[in-house]
């Protein structure tokens, strides 16, 4: 879970580029090796999607759409992962603050989107930090470990979601468990519609404002971790629990903040499906985005300048994977599910793997160890 | 509610409680050497997919129930690999297991199949049949005793029975052999073991394959003998609360199964209450009652257990140069 970077004999761009690379690479091999299990030509599939991918307008704006859920749980996960806390519940706390994204919506009816939308950013905030607040004060306080208790909040929050939208939220005089449409004064403006103001031309996708605020949010991550006292704290307690103690900083008090900024990261992935593009609060629509911010936050090193390109790999495997599920009938669309697990093992579990290898390349040909 | 629906209760108690047993032994011998095992529904699912696809393709529960082992038993390679070879993170590499399973197995399935994710439904000899007990039918006359043991002892398919033996097996090689003491020990200090003379990752390595064996039981168990075939996520959180038991039960055999009855009988308790109205507060959400083993686990982990403390090296890497 280390995020530093930068290890004795590697130049500082190998660790950051090459070995994420490395990974990908890997992945990508496993899955082609799947693909021809089943059959099929690994080739063609990959072609197919990064044409699916990035080959269209349409395409690249449906894989920035994807990428900005993404870089909102790869947020949530890398803010934990810095304060030395394995948050897996992303998947529970995006979809309680897409909840209170969606409460916000229904209850501000006719604002127009520009005013409604720093109330849907708290309120997508505050419910993902809520839903956090418990394992995060268990973790810290109660010494529970918090890798278990956000597990069980990602099945209770699924319960709870199925529960009120079913009895409480649901559109009266409707079979499907979902809420009534938002105002579309509130409908966050689209990036077509944006560009068109601009006078650009580009194809309607689900592409929209959210994505912007996930690159500001990805700054101020950055500043918030790299630049602030407090992200010193949190990053000291990440590092050293025993030393951060001794510094004089109360690492339960850090934790408890990390986890509630982790869960307000996961919190904002409502602004982007329910406020951006459903409209309407309905089940399901994390569809995994949180377990995969996890993939996202390993291979982009925990740091923001490797989520965003994380998040827009594995919005490319989602858009690509989708495409590839419907020219291959027998190609199912969890194929992206296992390349995110085989990225998962190797940029996180097996890091260290392909470091020394990639070292000796480094090392310049002609020394020979002076002492042997 | 009556005698016989008591008994039923138990009953099925009893058969939700065995994956939970495996794959909490399972997560025991693994962690009792120091290497922590997220990836136990991950395996367990593996499992479940590999038993139900050699148990379809084959007509064979046994064949199935082997499949099911070997297919637990690469995940737990990996996951030995990673942890003790590269001394990775072990969490990291779990939660990797989980999600390579969940991903490989929904497409091998569909690929397979083309069932959407399932595979075919399997009867007859592909799937592990109850089996009654001698003398259950005779003394299911006897008030009491009778009906126990017809219906809650007797009736059960072998995997049943094997999870149940399971733990006074495991709980025999961890105190009472000298594989258990060093297992036990490597999960403490590492370095004694070391200095001892005895390979740390070899101990390791075994722990972590006992645990594959075990997860690929309980992974057959729930596609060949409880359930009738393999459907996507068909583990649904039974590895996680597996783990969540072998906490409560502090990393000891007897507490650890105490933990998978108490989940069990909350879930058995599940399906009985749906629909019903309790005394005092009314009918309770279906969602509610779904969600009560995990709340459950939540609560329990939160005030009952105490401080419960891990191994000691548990989810420390060991390096031998240090």
């Amino acid at each position: 879970m280390s995020p530093q970077t930068g290890s004795g004999e590697l130049p500082r761009w190998a660790t950051i580029v090459a070995l994420p690379l490395i990974n990908v690479g890997i992945a990508l091999l496993v899955s082609a090796l799947v693909i021809l299990s089943i059959g099929e030509d690994p080739l063609a599939a990959l072609g197919i999607m990064v044409q699916g991918a990035f080959g269209s307008g349409l395409g690249i704006g449906y894989t920035l759409y994807y990428a900005t859920s993404l870089i909102f749980t790869g947020l949530c996960v890398a803010v934990a992962f810095h304060a030395g806390l394995f948050n897996i519940g992303g998947e529970g706390q995006a979809y309680i603050g897409g909840l209170g994204v969606g409460i916000a919506c229904l209850a501000l009816g006719g604002w127009p989107w520009w005013l409604a939308l720093p109330v849907t950013v708290l309120a997508g905030m505050a419910f993902g930090a809520a839903w956090a607040l418990i394992p995060g004060y268990l973790q810290a306080y109660r010494g529970s470990h918090v890798v278990i208790t956000t597990i069980m909040f990602n099945f209770i929050a699924s319960a709870l979601m199925v529960y009120l939208l079913v009895n409480v939220l649901i559109n009266p005089g409707q079979m499907s468990p979902e809420s009534r449409e938002f105002d579309p004064s509130l409908f966050l403006p689209q990036m077509h519609e944006m560009l068109a103001v601009l006078g650009m031309e580009v194809d309607a996708t689900p592409l929209n404002l959210s994505f912007l605020i996930a690159l500001l949010a990805c700054v101020l991550i950055w500043l918030y971790i790299w630049h602030t006292r407090a992200g010193f704290r949190l990053r000291t307690v990440g590092a050293n629990e025993d030393a951060a103690r001794y510094a004089g900083i109360d690492p339960r008090r850090t934790i408890l903040i990390a986890m509630l900024l982790s869960g307000a990261m996961a919190g904002l992935l409502g602004l982007n499906e329910v406020q951006g593009v459903q409209h309407r609060l309905m089940l399901n629509f994390t569809a995994g985005l949180g377990f995969t911010g996890i993939a996202v936050a390993l291979m982009g090193r925990a740091h923001p300048a490797g989520i965003v390109p994380a998040a827009i790999l594995f919005g490319a495997l989602y858009q690509g994977g989708a495409e590839l599920a419907f020219e291959y009938q027998n190609i199912s669309p969890e194929l992206v599910v296992v390349i995110q697990g085989v990225v998962i093992l190797f940029a996180g579990a097996l890091e260290h793997m392909f470091k020394p290898a990639l070292s000796r390349l480094f090392r310049p040909r002609r020394t020979i160890p002076a002492e042997a | 509610m009556d005698f016989l629906q008591i008994l039923s209760l138990l009953d099925s108690t009893i058969r939700l409680a065995a994956p939970l047993i495996l794959a909490a032994l399972a997560g025991l011998f693994s962690e009792r050497a120091g290497v922590v095992d997220i990836g136990l529904e991950g395996k367990m699912l593996a499992g479940a997919f590999a038993a139900a696809a050699a148990g379809a393709a084959t007509g064979s529960a046994w064949i199935g129930l082997l499949a099911g082992i070997t297919a637990s038993l690469v995940l737990a390679a990996v996951h030995g690999f990673a942890c003790i070879s590269q001394k990775g993170n072990q969490v990291v590499s779990g939660v990797a297991i989980n999600t390579i399973a969940a991903g490989l197995t929904a497409v091998l399935a569909q690929a397979w199949f083309e069932l959407g994710g399932r595979t075919p439904s399997l009867d007859g000899a592909s799937r592990f049949a109850a089996i009654d007990l001698p003398l259950a039918q005779t003394l299911s006359g006897i008030p009491l005793l009778g009906p126990v043991y017809a219906e809650l002892v007797s009736g059960h398919n072998l995997l049943v029975y094997i999870a149940f033996l399971a733990v006074p097996l495991a709980a025999w090689i961890a105190y009472r052999t000298r594989f258990g003491l060093r297992l036990r020990a490597v999960g403490e200090n590492p370095a004694a073991v070391d200095t001892a003379g005895i390979s740390v990752p070899v101990l390791r390595y075994q722990a972590v394959a006992i645990a594959g064996v075990l997860c690929g039981i309980a992974g057959a168990y729930l596609s060949t003998a409880q359930g009738a075939g393999f459907q996507e996520n068909m583990t649904a959180g039974k590895g996680y609360l597996a783990l969540a038991a072998l906490i409560l039960g502090k990393w000891k055999p007897v507490p650890t199964l105490m933990a998978c009855l108490l989940f069990a009988f909350a879930d058995a308790l599940q399906t009985r209450l749906q629909g019903v109205p309790l005394p005092g507060i009314g009918e309770v959400p279906v969602q509610v009652i779904e969600a009560l083993p995990y709340i459950l686990t939540v609560l329990l982990l939160a005030g009952f257990v105490g401080r419960a403390i891990p191994p000691k090296a548990a989810g420390l890497p060991y390096t031998k140069d240090r």
